[in-house]
């Protein structure tokens, strides 16, 4: 409360009421905390907690109706493609009509399988090792940490080029495969699993890892029975975000050997692969009509996939979950 | 581990009802002190360039209860974690000084500390069960010593659970949450988590300041029957508490050294009917009565 207002109660009152100055000032201070207490702010604060709600809510909507719109759009004008052979057939440049995703939907199974693989290994052992074992005060930790949360920043074509220099060709020379997808794939989604692992670790409360030290357990015990256990649903919130971000790259995945035709059913280890982003990508800039289409279908084959593989990851992450 | 630790531990001994002043028994008999579990000489304890704890020296006698008091800050919690080695896991502590356990360095670079705490248990001030079941919580220290076959865990979860005043509660409920529990309840589910390796020795840091007076004094009951198995050490606030289990009390206080630094250290160890009755440093009686801090 402001001395102006201070002023103001004084003023309002018969002179005759007046008690000291000390008795005023303690029942207006009291006013006024009651005042913050029990009754809304001045209307300045109302307009201001108005406005703020109005903006949220706007922010919210906003993304709300764009995400539907898209989702709706894509049902409408690709509905006349959803159909069987959309999942089931290969593709072909020559029919549209009986084309379909199905070289497409494998190549982004086996890559995101090979993804998933490589980041839960990967990511929450390199969590597990920065927050519980590494020794802070180390230069090499400490240039590590910093590291990892800069790659999280890297475009993904950086990715795309040193999968293409270092996976596909020199060091690796797996070719372009599958497996040279799911690598580059990984190594860009990394920084993410391990920043979310480390996150879900440090939230286990220090408490459960000291009762369990005390009660003579190693720290490797600690770490296994306890404490990645606590962290899991976290952890798998971090894979599912690293996958959901996996799927939809196509620009790394163009630079080592994703291609646009493949007729027959890829393998993970041999011969060329494609996927659906890709082949969406494909089917979009062809001049005819139909494969516009196509490519629009192909959009939600694609969320389709993901929903399921994210459903599978949330049904993992509750079970996990189960309250203690 | 290259030094062992065992030493055969006088089970067959029955604790006597108290100790008086002169270490006679109630009969006016003079009674052998009971074998020494801990001496500690000359502590030092330093986190980082904080000097915490010096100079701290007493003896921790078998199957007594040891009540560590004293001020907030004083360092009590610290030389408690000094008997088991948690204070490892304290980023920047260094101990120095000498913590004998049965006569071996507890400090020596052989030691296995793993080994130690598996000895030395620990209950902490804040109820921690671990997200698991009431019967996991208690299963972990079996657990993580080794394989063991299930009936015997089921024997020894029992026995810890019964040891622990809990059974008769929790008997029903085994496969829920061990947060399920009412803090009290936690508590003793702490203990008997911790009792169920059978340790030797039971370290307790302030285990009954986060519970209701009834819950208190179930878990106080609770130490005066584990003392006929155990060496127990706690640490408490509360001065009605040391002065009803303890056999022994040692009172801690923080000063200022000559350059204004605030640090811990031991002012008066004796038998307890002596520190409340006849305190002999002047600071302990003051804090006994209440005049202090
Ligand atoms: N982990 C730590 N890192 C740094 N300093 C610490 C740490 N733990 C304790 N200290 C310091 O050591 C001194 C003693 O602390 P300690 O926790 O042992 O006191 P205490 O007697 O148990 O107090 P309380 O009765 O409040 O629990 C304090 O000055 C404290 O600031
Ligand atoms: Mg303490």
């Amino acid at each position: 409360m402001t001395t102006g207002e201070t002023q103001k109660i004084r003023e309002d009152r018969p002179r005759e009421r007046r008690t000291t100055e000390r008795t005023r000032l303690a029942v207006a201070g009291a006013r006024a905390a009651g005042q913050g207490l029990y009754t809304p702010r001045s209307a300045k604060h109302r307009v201001t907690n108005t406005l703020f709600s109005a903006v949220l809510f706007l922010g919210l909507g906003t993304a709300l109706v764009a995400l539907t719109a898209i989702i709706g759009w894509a049902l409408v004008e690709g509905w006349p493609r959803l159909d069987a052979n959309l999942f089931l057939a290969g593709p072909s440049t020559i029919n549209p009509e009986e084309a379909g995703f199905r070289t497409a939907i494998i190549g982004t199974v086996y890559v995101i399988g090979g993804v998933i693989a490589l980041i839960v290994p990967l990511g929450v052992g390199a969590a597990i090792y920065l927050e519980e074992f590494a020794d802070r005060e180390r230069w090499y930790n400490r240039f590590i940490e910093l590291n990892i949360q800069n790659l999280a920043g890297v475009p993904s074509i950086v990715f795309g080029i040193l999968g293409l220099a270092f996976i596909v060709r020199g060091l690796g020379n797996f070719g372009f495969v599958a497996a040279a997808g799911s690598m580059t794939l990984a190594l860009l989604v990394l920084p993410t699993v391990i920043l979310a692992s480390r996150e879900a670790i440090r939230a286990v409360p220090s408490s459960v890892r000291n009762g369990s030290l005390a009660l003579g357990a190693t720290l490797w015990q600690t770490v296994w029975r306890n404490v990645l256990p606590a962290a899991a649903p976290g952890i798998l919130t971090g894979v599912i975000l690293g996958v959901a971000r996996a799927i939809g790259e196509a620009a790394p995945l163009l630079l080592v050997g994703a291609v646009t035709f493949v007729v027959y059913d890829p393998s993970f280890f041999e011969g060329g692969y494609s996927v659906l982003p890709v082949q969406i990508y494909n089917y979009a800039k062809r001049p005819q009509e139909e494969f516009h289409v196509m490519a629009i279908a192909g959009v939600l084959v694609m969320l389709v996939v993901l929903m399921l593989i994210n459903s599978f990851a949330i049904w993992l992450r509750n079970r996990y979950e189960k309250k203690w | 581990m290259a030094v062992d630790l065992t030493v055969t531990t006088a089970r067959g001994r029955t604790k006597p009802a108290s100790v008086t002043a002169d270490g006679s028994d109630a009969l006016g008999e003079p009674r052998p002190l009971p074998p020494t579990v801990f001496d500690v000489s000359d502590l030092f304890v330093t986190y980082g360039s904080h000097r915490a704890v010096r100079e701290v020296s007493l003896t921790v006698h078998e199957r007594e209860i040891t009540a560590l008091i004293g001020p907030s800050g004083c360092g009590k919690s610290t030389v408690l974690r000094c008997l088991n080695r948690m204070n490892d896991q304290v980023p920047g502590a260094r101990v120095t000084g000498k913590v004998a356990y049965y006569g071996e360095d507890l400090y020596a670079p052989q030691v296995d500390p793993i080994e130690v705490r598996r000895r030395i248990g620990m209950v902490f001030q804040k109820p921690n069960p671990f997200p698991k079941s009431i019967y996991e919580n208690v299963a972990y220290g079996l657990r993580v010593e080794g394989r063991r076959p299930k009936s015997e865990l089921d024997d020894r979860v029992e026995e810890a659970l019964t040891g622990a005043a809990l059974w008769d509660e929790v008997k029903d409920k085994l496969k829920e949450s061990g947060f399920a529990l009412s803090g009290g309840q936690q508590q003793r589910l702490c203990i008997a988590r911790a009792i169920a390796v059978r340790p030797e020795v039971l370290l307790m840091d302030e285990p009954c300041s986060a519970l209701d007076p009834i819950a208190t004094a179930k878990v106080e009951d609770l130490m005066l029957k584990l003392a006929d198995e155990f060496t127990i050490v706690i640490v408490t606030h509360n001065m009605q508490q040391a002065a009803r289990v303890s056999d022994r009390t040692a009172f801690f206080t923080a000063e200022n050294d000559s350059e204004g630094v605030r640090h811990g250290r031991l002012v008066e160890y004796d038998v307890t009917d002596k520190i409340f009755s006849n305190p002999a440093d002047r600071r302990t009686e003051d804090y006994i009565s209440g005049r202090f801090g």
